[in-house]
């Protein structure tokens, strides 16, 4: 068994597993300030990704643990070099976490947690965006392997532009998720959202795919080399007519399923455009390898057994807490946000 | 200002403040599994009172611990490449199980406790509450499991500058896994039945929600005096494990600096690192050597028996553990005494043991600190014993600006989350329980 080839795709995995959940809490986060209208509406929101937030961020922190035990010097290098960007990202989502948990406590700081909600949701999306843009263009890499990228080389404007392509997604994913999950009028506005958003998501893809051909052109050309590339692409494409299908036939299941097989076909496409490169070196620098950056093959078989236990589990009440919180929805009449009923 | 030192302070810093809510938030776990499981078996409504009000109280706490989490497992990458890159193949397993195990358990089921009741059926909010707790204290095993491993490797190989995994029970149940284990954890209960006694103190000193205090007062009592009588058995446990496979640290805890038998233990005193010596102590003779190995000829190696280079920071070392040891007998006494007066019901007549008790609620969280800093400043100058010095573990491609700004920001954000976290929780305890009109 490949087992570097395996945990590579197991990261794709947890990062998918990232993107397609929190991707959507995030979106909501995103939106907060801008689409409810009044204090009920507010607290709808809150409630719609009340129950699932926490544990989708889950997603991000098990990803990292995973970089780090299978590829210790990718991780290293990786959280070295996006030192100040990735604090910045942590403390956004400390902020949010907190802030989701207080709002409701705290009424007298509301607005700051409404304020640190927002900022939570905004900030790590753009880290993480631009960290994936950089990820495919290149870091300057010393013989260690340490970055040597200063700030100004890591916000280029290809790396900006895929952090605004995640803001995109997220917010298309998070507006398909109100979709789903509100009613009413917040409802109707949260439909002209996610088609408004939809468009800007489907141009952005256009573009990033474009200054990808400009700035990592080695890394589209590995992409379209064999079938893994194309089926990603492929799945991307569906991802986004199922979801303007959705749209238009009032299916809202459809279009968010649509805008999740989009955000996971995305990472595949990274992955199916980087293997086993996993952070290549800027103009000529060295690159790191799945190859040659992971771990022992006890160390990595260890986890293996690790993930077969844990990941059926977790997936198993994952889906079993889904269905008990989206039996009816929240907001208006049908109002099931009982957050702190006893308080 | 240099790298290191200023990468030590944020982990100390972040990981302290991470640590003021993990010791409660684990110790009021079980409570809430109690006072759930007392309202899941009389379901009386002030039960049900009861039951959300340490709820509301653990899940403000869980809250804060979490997400101050987050840093901690960044932080590795961020500021200790050298570190991540040295002993990723043994370290990482452990922090990759400790999300995959617990926190996905304790965050799916957080939300369960915030937003299921109700929603839930009574069985399936009750084994929320288990499964947070068991989330929260597999997070625990996990963490202690990785830290221990920096304290006794085992189960490796240094091959290449990196070590290598070559057996992954040696290396997960390393010499120190499970006294670190047992020892953390039970003195997490004491700071959760503290807790609970010192709001429940509170309540009877002033006259309010009588019958909820007394109830929860007595098994909190009983519960914190089994733990803190507990503590100095593991304790000792843990001492001689430290004294075998940790000497240095040992002699940092003692602050000896000649080797030798009929070792003595001090209760207090003061380290004169100049002179090497231990300055107004009081030293009960022979006792350390008895302690650890059974008579008083047992040889303890003093700090000479390591080259300076390899001592770890004596004073703070052993102002720490005192500290620690110190607080852990006051535990036991106030404990001890506490629970002679409820029996006797003679508790609500004692308005100043009230006030000690209610006063008592930040110590344990303070032993907790101080025992954590004696243990990994006492593994200086090594951040894997004997295998990688601290100063050899940073991310040299960080500047130190960049990380005096963020630990700026961290300072800022953590101090408005303490605000935060104090105003609720004080709120809360203020506001108490709903009362309940018994029909």
């Amino acid at each position: 068994m490949d087992l570097q080839l395996t945990w590579f795709v197991l990261l794709a995995v947890l990062v998918t597993g990232y993107v397609v959940l929190d991707g959507f809490d995030l979106g909501v986060g995103i939106l907060y300030p801008f689409l409810p209208r009044g204090d009920e509406e507010r607290t709808a929101l809150r409630h719609s990704i009340g129950p699932f937030w926490d544990g989708n961020e889950v997603w991000l922190l098990t990803a990292a643990g995973a970089l780090f035990a299978a590829f210790p010097p990718v991780y290293a290098t990786v959280f070295s070099g996006f030192y100040l960007p990735l604090i910045a990202a942590v403390l956004g989502l400390i902020f949010r976490a907190v802030s989701i948990e207080y709002r409701s406590r705290d009424p007298k700081w509301g607005r700051m947690w409404d304020l640190a909600f927002f900022g939570g949701s905004l900030v790590p999306p753009v880290v993480f965006g631009v960290a994936a843009g950089n990820l495919v263009r290149g870091l300057p890499l010393d013989a260690t392997g340490d970055s040597t990228a200063s700030l100004g080389f890591l916000f280029n404007p290809f790396a900006l532009l895929v952090g605004g392509l995640t803001v995109s997604l997220f917010v298309t994913h998070g507006a398909s998720w109100l979709v789903l999950r509100t009613q009413g009028t917040l409802r109707e506005r949260a439909r002209r959202t996610a088609s408004a958003a939809h468009w800007v998501t489907a141009a952005a893809i256009v573009a990033a795919t474009a200054g990808a051909a400009i700035a990592a052109p080695e890394h589209v050309g590995h992409v379209l080399a064999h079938w893994p590339g194309w089926v990603a692409v492929g799945g991307v494409i569906a991802g986004l007519v199922a979801a303007r299908v959705g749209m238009h036939r009032g299916r809202a299941g459809w279009s968010f399923a649509g805008s999740a097989v989009t955000l996971a076909s995305l990472v595949a496409v990274w992955a199916a455009g980087s293997f086993p490169v996993m952070v290549p070196g800027w103009a000529g620098s060295p690159s790191l390898s799945a190859r040659d950056s992971s771990s022992s093959h006890l160390a990595l078989s260890a986890m293996l057994v690790i993930a077969a236990i844990g990941v059926p589990v977790v997936l198993a009440y994952t889906a079993l807490i889904y269905r008990t919180f989206t039996r009816s929805r929240v907001g208006g009449d049908g109002a099931d946000g009982t957050e702190d009923s006893a308080y | 200002m240099d790298p290191v030192l200023l990468s030590r302070i944020q982990f100390a810093f972040t990981i302290g403040f991470h640590f003021l809510f993990v010791p409660l938030s684990l110790g009021l776990s079980l409570a809430i599994v109690a006072a759930e499981r007392r309202y899941r078996r009389s379901g009386s409504p002030s039960d049900r009172a009861a039951s959300d009000f340490w709820i509301r109280l653990f899940t403000s706490t869980f809250a804060i611990g979490v997400a101050t989490g987050i840093t901690m497992e960044f932080s590795f990458g961020t500021n200790w490449a050298g570190y991540s890159r040295f002993v990723g193949d043994v370290f990482g397993a452990p922090l990759a199980a400790e999300a995959l195990f617990s926190f996905f358990l304790e965050s799916t089921f957080l939300g369960v406790l915030l937003f299921g009741r109700g929603r839930v059926s009574g069985r399936f909010y009750y084994a929320a509450t288990w499964l947070v707790a068991l989330g929260a204290h597999l997070s625990a095993l996990w963490i202690v499991i990785a830290n221990s491993w920096q304290q006794t490797p085992a189960g490796y190989e240094v091959v290449g500058g990196r070590a290598v995994l070559t057996d992954f029970f040696a290396a997960m149940m390393n010499p120190s896994t499970l006294p670190r284990f047992s020892h953390a954890v039970v003195a997490t209960w004491v700071a959760g039945a503290f807790f609970v006694a010192g709001v429940c103190a509170y309540y009877l000193r002033r006259g309010r929600h009588r019958e909820f205090a007394l109830a929860a007062l007595k098994p909190a009592l009983a519960f914190a005096l089994v733990a803190s009588l507990a503590m100095p058995v593991i304790g000792h446990w843990h001492a001689g494990q430290v004294w075998k496979t940790q000497p240095a640290k040992l002699a940092a805890f003692e602050g000896r600096y000649e080797s030798g038998p009929n070792a003595g233990m001090s209760l207090f005193g003061w380290v004169d690192e100049d002179r090497k010596r231990l300055r107004f102590a009081l030293v009960a003779p022979d006792v350390l050597s008895f302690a650890l190995g059974g008579s008083a000829d047992t040889v303890v190696a003093g700090l000479d028996s390591f080259p300076a280079a390899d001592r770890p920071p004596v004073q703070f070392t052993f102002q720490t553990y005192h500290l620690m040891v110190a607080l852990g007998l006051y535990f036991i006494a106030v404990a001890a005494l506490g629970l002679y007066l409820a029996l006797r019901g003679r508790l609500e007549r004692q308005p100043f043991f009230l006030r000690v008790l209610a006063w008592s609620i930040p110590l344990p969280l303070l032993a907790n600190e101080v025992g954590w800093a004696a243990a990994e400043v006492g593994r200086q100058p090594w951040i894997v014993y004997g295998e990688l010095r601290t100063s050899d573990a940073v991310s040299v491609v960080v500047p130190a600006s960049h990380i005096a700004l963020s630990l700026g920001l961290f300072a800022a954000v953590y101090a408005l989350l303490f605000a935060a976290w104090l105003r609720v929780v004080v709120g809360i305890i203020r506001r108490g329980p709903a009362v309940v009109e018994e029909a």
